[in-house]
């Protein structure tokens, strides 16, 4: 009897082990293959000119990434510009007024169903608020977008980051006579602070490759990024579709995994590296 | 001798659970005194009442008195962060702020007083050689709070408490979390202590209980059984429970 039920259970246990391994093993698998592509077929358009060089119409020779780069820099530290406040002072809101459920419910729900909405919704959404009224693609509108995406993401990470803060600081705080708002901007947020900026910079690296969203709002320019404001904005992502789907040139389509290579690099360079930078120190201030 | 603090029929709740049961504990002024009991009998919560350090919790609520000088604190029109200023608190965790040893003392300071930068620095030199770590942290008022050891964080807090110069220091187990060297200097920083403070302090340690208070209140299922001057618990207590309690046999 006992020695049947072990023999099963243990049957089961090595089931569930291949699987996981299994699963891992898928994981990585695609991970590398999709890295290694990206690096052998990126390598070749790489050049000291593709990186100086602006993009130029199809067909034209010495074209590069320079304005797209540009233009996703301002475009992504735009939208962390636009998201990063708002985000943060909703992740504070529910996370101190976790006892009150009536006000965290809607802000809880809606940003769930902002995280679940497909990139390319809130495009659109941006191009019937913005871009149709104001009568031109932009720069700006495209962060707006990013912002959108970004906005749920990091109002959750603060939450947790917030919550994590152990109840004994907060009361240790109040215990002194602080206010609670100043316990929770002074103390609570000053102790998460590691945890806020990895957020921010995590959920950075994460949109700084949406390109349906910039689509419909930043769109492309072979120009240099100067019309942020009020006109088409060259950008990476779009770039990348632009070149290797839209265009009939080899060439093109080499530059364009030059580009995914860069881009790839980039993200992985500050996702990595905000991990390692910002890993859970016990003894740091 | 004269009352600092005392409770007069209070009852708390977390929701609808009663917890306390019309506690009645008068406190002497610079004294030290031990509220001992058994695990989940309502030590802490009876210190948490003291600075309605509760009320941060929605579902919590004391009823009765509480009187500090005479005057009912639990009065809702009574400053809060004034009696938090006067009644400080040192929990179980040593909880130094996330900033240098420096700031951590001055905090206090700065958000109670305005005072210049010299006066705030002899003040908090003066908070740390109250709590006995001047000598070991002279040298690194820079360095996180965190980076203490678990003693000297408890110290730290002590002195970041005594800083803004309250009447009352609550003490919940200050010294459950720390070795025996650390827990006899605090015992010791106590007994200096309670020259300038009234001291209620939440101990399982009987040794502790006896060695450092002057009264003690045994505190059981929410009701304060007996009250006294330690040496009347500790030799000769009028309630079968207590006896039983302090010779170990339940608890
Ligand atoms: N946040 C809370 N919500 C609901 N009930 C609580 C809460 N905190 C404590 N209690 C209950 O109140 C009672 C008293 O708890 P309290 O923490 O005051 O006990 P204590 O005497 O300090 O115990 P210990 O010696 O273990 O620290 C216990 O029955 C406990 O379960
Ligand atoms: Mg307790």
């Amino acid at each position: 009897m006992q020695k049947k039920k072990l023999f099963w259970r243990k049957l089961a246990n090595h089931i569930f082990r291949f699987f996981s391994l299994l699963a891992v093993l898928l994981a990585t698998t695609a991970m590398l293959v999709i890295v290694t592509h990206v690096i052998r077929a990126g390598s070749k358009a790489l050049s000291l000119n593709f990186f100086l060089n602006p993009s130029k119409p199809y067909g034209m020779p010495d074209s590069g990434i320079a304005n797209a780069l540009l233009g996703s820099i301002m475009i992504t530290l735009g939208a962390a510009l636009l998201a990063t406040p708002p985000a943060i002072c909703a992740g504070i809101c529910l996370s101190e007024f976790r006892d009150r459920p009536k006000i965290t419910a809607a802000l809880r729900f809606s940003a769930n169903v902002m995280m679940g909405m497909p990139s390319v919704l809130v495009g659109l959404f941006v191009y019937t608020l913005i871009v149709v009224p104001s009568g031109h693609f932009s720069g700006l509108a495209g962060s707006v977008a990013l912002a959108i995406i970004m906005f749920p993401v990091v109002m959750r990470t603060t939450e947790d980051m917030l919550d994590m803060v152990p109840y004994a600081l907060r009361e240790a705080s109040l215990a002194i006579g602080m206010t609670r708002t100043h316990t929770t901007l002074r103390i609570v947020c000053r102790s998460a602070r590691k945890g806020l900026i990895t957020g921010i910079l995590l959920a950075l690296a994460r949109v700084s490759g949406e390109t349906a969203p910039l689509l419909f709002t930043a769109l492309f320019a072979d120009s240099w990024p100067k019309d942020y404001f009020s006109g088409p904005t060259p950008n990476m992502p779009v770039l990348i579709t632009e070149y290797s789907t839209n265009s009939p040139f080899a060439a093109m389509h080499q530059a364009g995994w030059g580009a995914a290579l860069v881009i790839t690099v980039l993200v992985l360079t500050l996702n990595i590296g905000t991990r390692i930078m910002f890993r859970e120190k016990r003894h740091a201030t | 001798m004269p009352l600092k603090l005392e409770a007069k029929n209070l009852n708390f709740f977390y929701g609808n659970e009663q917890v306390l049961f019309n506690n009645n504990l008068p406190v002497e002024e610079k004294k030290i005194t031990a509220v001992i009991g058994p695990s989940g009998c309502g030590k802490s919560t009876f210190l948490r009442v003291c600075n309605r350090i509760f009320e941060l919790y929605r579902n919590q609520r004391a009823e009765g008195e509480l009187l500090l000088d005479g005057v009912n604190v639990l009065l809702p029109e009574v400053d809060v962060l004034e009696l938090r200023r006067n009644v400080g608190m040192i929990f179980q965790k040593p909880t130094p702020f996330p900033m240098s040893v420096f700031d951590n003392v001055a905090y206090p300071l700065k958000l109670h007083f305005k005072l210049s930068r010299r006066e705030t620095f002899d003040r908090v030199e003066q908070a740390l050689r109250g709590a006995s770590l001047w000598d070991e942290v002279k040298d690194k008022l820079k360095t996180s709070g965190l980076a203490l050891s678990g003693g000297q964080q408890q110290r730290l807090c002590i002195a970041r408490a005594i800083a803004a110069e309250p009447e009352v220091l609550l003490m919940d187990e200050p010294t459950s979390a720390l070795d025996p060297l650390a827990t006899s200097k605090i015992e010791e920083l106590m007994v200096e202590l309670k020259k300038r403070f009234t001291i209620m302090v939440v101990t399982h340690n009987m040794q502790q209980a006896a060695r450092i208070s002057d009264a003690t209140a045994f505190f059981y299922k929410g009701v304060i059984v007996e009250h006294g001057t330690t040496t009347k618990i500790f030799t000769n207590p009028a309630n079968r429970k207590t006896e039983e309690y302090i010779t170990g046999r339940f608890g």
